[in-house]
């Protein structure tokens, strides 16, 4: 009693349709959501999605959180298309905020040019380290890398919690587990007055364009996709799968690195245990969103960061529950993946197979059992 | 060897059976769910939901343990639903899925935890099962436990004789090893992973109201802390065994429970190292299992992961 049938090709027109049926579709269970919350759907959908665009710091809100899940879906979607399931994005930032936050506090009082770069590159590295070492257990032992990655994500927060709650604790924090606030030359320079958006952003738009030309001219992007989607095919033309589990896992880690460093040098100006709220598994959502497309990714990438800032919008203003940004991040993925099934497949006609036989030349897609 | 080193032994081990009791739960169902071809890495989400469903039907009910396990049960078996739905009628992809559950679960138990935070339950009292938790050592450790433990029991002997010994256990082998073959003798191969995954679901639910209802017992936003991960990895760890799954649970009870007594002795060790035993303990056993391809091919589930839509 299937439902689908396979599609011949799979289709154009809903690769990219399946993002937005499931944003549709999530807007329409978070009205039934917010009814039940005894909120009109409409007004939380203007104080959700409208408001916080109203005025230039909405906007730069909305800059300064896509930037990050940009940066790190951007990283991940390579991976993705090659099937290597980095899902511990969260961790390889929270290590890149983690080194980045290092240089910051042995360089304090510095007024020195090269603090700031310094944070990027030590972000750049922690994350990279904290992407090559479960690139190292698949390589050399087979062990998987989503429990993996996921394994150092959770190290990665306890590793974070000692270090600001024992050697880098702020001394006159009120012992509050953060560390000192940064010095100005360990912090990105505000794009204007008054706006917390800052120069950070450059960043994502150069690995936005440099992750365009990659996929769409680099032979090695063409080796790893290859790699992910008919591995036996890649085995035959002497690509390494070995090269693309390493290139997958550091790059993606690499980045996450950087948007940790971004985050540090950023909005937050300190390391703290709270730093991230969860971008790193956001991205995972946003990579999906965006199709592995890095300018999809930036579609899905403002997306992601309007329901950021609309479940804050709606925390303070109509008191609705903060968690709400976590069910409507879990609801789009889900959606999507439903959606995504009638890219490959569609819905059976319910014909008898009699009656086809005159149509088969106008449909060529001919039903695998009807070869028997 | 002297009773001293027995009145410091015991405690441990009987926290051990305690802390390793969702891992059973948990492992067992998603292990079941292999054996029929499909990994679902949602088990930490329908754990979270089966957490807070326990605990708010607990709440309602003063602290009613049986309410509370059905509560939790029904809860995680209704999570898994929507995966199946995904990955069995619409054929997506396993990996993407479960990673979804486990965020939606995460969000879902969240929003609907906020209003429980302020409330705690009084726990469940051991049961001494007569003569036999009067053996020294073995007595109070396996036999002196709270209901649900002994639960943990009987599941892991219907699980392990159910595939085994009986004929539905058979048949859930032979979906997971070849679902074409499966498929052309006559089974419902869509309607066996339906079964399998829903009672995977059920199963991270108990784990999730154990946790939420007996273990804690209180509701902790993210209270799971990586332990649906930590039983899809006891999965590999078992070779899809479920004896050795039981010793792979009981083996990281032991390590949760001894780093607890560390910090409770005060040993001069961060904390934080040792609450991170458990996960760098997940990737060590990973690691020895893994390398053997061997018996890992031997072992798993030829289907695992792939999907199966029936042509007809």
């Amino acid at each position: 009693m299937a439902l689908l049938e396979p599609r011949a090709n799979p289709s154009r027109v809903m690769q990219w349709a399946a993002p937005l049926i499931a944003i549709v579709l999530m807007l329409l269970v978070g009205a039934v959501l917010f009814a039940s919350l005894h909120v009109s759907p409409l007004k939380a959908f203007y104080v959700f999605f409208i408001e916080p665009l109203e005025t230039s710091n909405g906007w730069s809100e909305l800059v300064l959180k896509a930037s990050p899940l940009i940066l790190i879906a951007e990283g991940l979607a390579l991976g993705f298309r090659a099937r290597i399931y980095n899902i511990g994005a969260e961790g390889q930032l929270l290590m890149g905020a983690i080194c980045a936050s290092g240089v910051a506090i042995y360089s304090h009082g510095s007024e020195a040019g090269w603090v700031l770069p310094a944070m990027v590159i030590a972000g750049a590295i922690g994350g990279a380290i904290w992407g090559a070492i479960p690139a190292w257990l698949k390589t050399h032992f087979n062990a998987e890398e989503t429990l993996t990655t996921l394994m150092l994500t959770y190290i990665a927060t306890l590793f974070l919690s000692w270090l600001v709650s024992v050697p880098w604790r702020d001394p006159d924090g009120s012992n509050f587990p953060q560390s000192i606030m940064f010095g100005d030359s360990a912090l990105f320079t505000l794009l204007f007055d008054g706006l917390r958006i800052n120069t950070s952003v450059f960043i994502t738009i150069a690995a936005v364009l440099i992750f365009w030309v990659f996929v769409s001219r680099s032979y090695t992007a063409f080796q790893i996709a290859v790699g992910g989607q008919a591995p036996a095919a890649a085995r035959y033309a002497g690509f390494s799968s070995r090269k693309t589990v390493w290139l997958s896992l550091v790059i993606s880690g690499l980045t996450a690195g950087i948007a940790g460093a971004g985050e540090v040098a950023g909005p937050v100006g300190q390391l703290t245990l709270s730093m991230s709220p969860g971008y790193g598994y956001a991205a995972i959502i946003v990579a999906w969103v965006g199709r592995l497309h890095p300018l999809g990714i930036v579609l899905s990438g403002f997306l992601m960061a309007m329901i950021y800032i609309g479940g804050d919008a709606g925390q303070v203003s109509l008191q609705l529950p903060s968690a709400i940004t976590g069910l409507f991040q879990g609801m789009l993925l889900f959606f999507l993946l439903g959606a995504d099934a009638f890219v490959n497949y569609r819905l059976k006609r319910r014909k008898p197979r009699a009656h086809l036989e005159s149509h088969t030349a106008a449909a060529p897609k001919a039903a695998p059992e009807a070869a028997t | 060897m002297t009773d001293s080193f027995f009145v410091h032994l015991v405690p441990i081990l009987i926290g051990t059976l305690g802390a390793a009791t969702p891992l059973v739960f948990a492992g067992l169902g998603e292990l079941v769910a292999e054996k029929t071809g499909v990994i679902n890495l949602g088990v930490e989400g329908m754990m979270l939901i089966g957490a807070i469903a326990a605990f708010a039907a607990a709440v309602g009910t003063e602290g009613n343990l049986a309410v509370g396990l059905i509560a939790g049960a029904i809860a995680g078996a209704a999570a898994a639903l929507p995966f199946g739905i995904l990955t069995l009628s619409l054929g997506a992809n396993q990996a993407a899925s479960g990673l979804a559950l486990t965020i939606f679960g995460l969000g879902l138990s969240a929003f609907i935890g906020q209003s429980f935070v302020s409330y705690s339950l009084s726990g469940v009292k051991p049961i001494a099962i007569p003569l036999l938790s009067k053996i020294p050592v073995l007595g109070p450790v396996f036999f002196n436990q709270d209901i649900v433990v002994y639960l943990s029991f009987v599941t892991f002997g219907l699980v392990a004789w159910t595939l085994a010994k009986t004929r539905l256990g058979l048949i859930l082998r032979a979906v997971g090893e070849s679902p074409e073959a499966a498929h052309a003798i006559g089974y419902p191969v869509t309607a066996i992973r339906y079964g399998a995954v829903v009672f995977g679901g059920a199963m991270a639910g108990i784990a999730g109201a154990y946790l939420s209802v007996v273990y804690t017992p209180l509701w902790v936003q993210n209270m799971t802390a990586g332990r649906g991960w930590i039983a899809v990895a006891l999965v590999v760890f078992a070779t899809w065994k479920p004896a050795r799954l039981m010793l792979g649970a009981y083996l990281f009870g032991g390590v949760t429970i001894l780093q607890l007594h560390a910090q409770g002795f005060g040993v001069a060790i961060p904390s934080q190292l040792l609450s991170a035993l458990p996960y760098i303990a997940t990737i060590v056993v990973l690691v020895l299992i893994s390398r053997d391809r061997k018996l890992l091919q031997l072992n798993l589930p030829a289907s695992l992961g792939k999907p199966f839509i029936a042509g007809g």
